[in-house]
């Protein structure tokens, strides 16, 4: 069962890691990495919500799409979800914890048509995963796109010093730096066979 | 799909009324928490934040527009006219829609304290790290001969929010007084600190920053302040005083007579309303050498 769950939670933080081996999320990606804070920031909010969202998305689809054979209208509800929860989430944590919103509430409008919080709960469904199962996907992830905006936040930083040509000089170095990274993250592809 | 579908309008009626039930739940709990937990919003927040420029440059010590918005309405004691790139306007408005008084604003711009271009000082050694100012000057404070120089990296270009700083080719920054909204940052990150600001409406500057005595500035530099104190007694307006080897204007009391232009050995003094007056340049042999160092000081 925790072998099970490890192995779920390895394979989706880094070997299927959504940035640099599935490409999802990319424009988050490139969004926020120029500097650590907002990468930081960033990362955190985006774990919490998609843990909490392949909470809320496992609950509905099992317990009410399944039993009503709905299954094909997944991908809509599962926006709605993430969305509605995005915007609830907003509004109580402005209230309740001003300090924590004033840091995250920026990212939180960001994430809520974000294309690897929609992934999660679908393949969640897809795979047929338990509750448990779900919930780590959901924090694999998150850990998987915190490693990637932090390694591209990092190298970035390091970037405004260097001595780039002019015509590389802004986003196209940072898209090669990515091919390189996601070449580099091509390496774990044996890691632990599924 | 899980199962063989019964029918097409069962499935349709179903799903009909699935997605109308989860969207008639989210839209109440959501209208129920926005009530719940309403943050009462003055508006005047607003208001003040569509006024503001926007640039989130920081002028005003907040954390950008938003910042200063919210600040300048909740505090009594954060003063209208913050905003230095909204420049008396912004102040204006801003008085208006919080109830406060502005305060009498003088408008100001960007003036880089420094003529010693690659062509009026040397370099002591060749730097060839990082171009960027602040790196320079890790290595023995900059490899310009006048330790107060501008370095001439462009760390102030960069870092303008407004674009308003360009660099001469023979390596200073020149302002864009039309651009510049005299935010500040360039006079922040500047390492030498040889970027200030001054009244807009002020043309004649003494463009300097050398503490040195005049002799150790003429070994290093064919433009510095020697400190002689001739604009001093020159100024009619005893606007000029000589404070660490470095004549300062008063902008109080200077009244562009330009007086102080035409006295100055070492053409120091800038005068933007007529840079003619400015006594003819003396031309230095091209050498990075010290050249004066040969000659006796005075």
């Amino acid at each position: 069962m925790f072998k099970d769950l490890g192995t779920i939670f390895i394979a989706s933080a880094i070997i299927n890691n959504f940035v640099f081996s599935r490409y999802l999320g990319l424009c988050i990606f490139f969004g926020v990495t120029k500097k650590m804070e907002t990468a930081v920031g960033m990362s955190m909010t985006f774990t919490a919500v998609m843990v909490i969202s392949a909470a809320l998305s496992w609950l509905v689809y099992n317990l009410v799409m399944l039993p009503l054979h709905l299954g094909f209208l997944k991908i809509v509800l599962f926006i709605g979800i993430v969305a509605g929860f995005v915007q609830g989430a907003d509004t109580v944590l402005k209230k309740l914890n001003p300090t924590l919103y004033y840091k995250l509430g920026i990212y939180l409008v960001l994430i809520t048509t974000n294309c690897i919080i929609l992934a999660v709960p679908v393949i969640n469904a897809d795979e047929k995963y338990n509750f448990m199962q779900s919930l780590t996907l959901g924090l694999g992830s998150g850990a998987g796109f915190s490693l990637a905006l932090i390694l591209m936040a990092s190298i970035r930083e390091r970037l405004e010093l260097a001595n780039i040509p002019r015509p590389f000089q802004g986003m196209p170095i940072a898209f090669i730096v990515t091919g390189l990274i996601a070449l580099a993250f091509l390496g774990f592809s044996g890691l632990i066979t599924l | 799909m899980e199962a063989v579908q019964p029918n097409l309008i069962d499935v349709t009626i179903k799903s009909l009324i699935f997605m109308g039930s989860v969207g008639a739940i989210f839209g109440i709990a959501l209208a129920w928490a926005a009530r719940k937990f309403a943050v009462k919003v003055d508006p005047r927040v607003e208001a003040v934040r569509d006024v503001l420029p926007g640039a989130n440059c920081g002028a005003c010590g907040f954390a950008g527009c938003m910042g200063y918005a919210e600040a300048v309405v909740g505090d009594a004691s954060v003063g209208p006219g913050m905003c230095a790139p909204g420049k008396a306007d912004v102040a204006a408005l801003v008085a208006k829609i919080t109830g406060k008084v502005a305060p009498e604003l003088i408008p100001t711009v960007a003036t880089v304290f420094c003529r010693g271009d690659e062509c009026k000082t040397f370099k002591r050694f060749e730097y060839n790290g990082v171009k960027d100012c602040r790196a320079c000057m890790l290595v023995a404070g900059g490899d310009k001969s006048c330790s107060y120089a501008c370095l001439g990296y462009g760390t102030c270009a960069r870092a303008c929010p407004f674009g308003a700083i360009k660099m001469s080719a023979d390596g200073l920054p020149v302002i864009d007084r039309e651009k510049c909204t005299a935010c500040g940052v360039c006079v922040a990150i500047c390492p030498k600190q040889v970027i200030a600001l001054t009244p807009s409406s002020k043309m004649v500057h003494i463009r300097c920053s050398s503490r040195d005595k005049g002799p150790a500035v003429k070994k290093v530099c064919e433009i510095g302040c020697i400190g002689c104190g001739l604009c001093v007694k020159a100024c009619p307006e005893g606007a000029i005083a000589l404070e660490n080897n470095l004549a300062k204007i008063d902008y109080t009391k200077c009244t562009h007579c330009e007086t102080c232009v035409q006295v100055c050995p070492q053409r120091t003094i800038e005068d933007r309303l007529d840079p003619a007056k400015e006594a003819a340049p003396r031309i230095k042999p091209p050498a990075n050498a010290p050249v004066n160092a040969e000659k006796p000081a005075e």
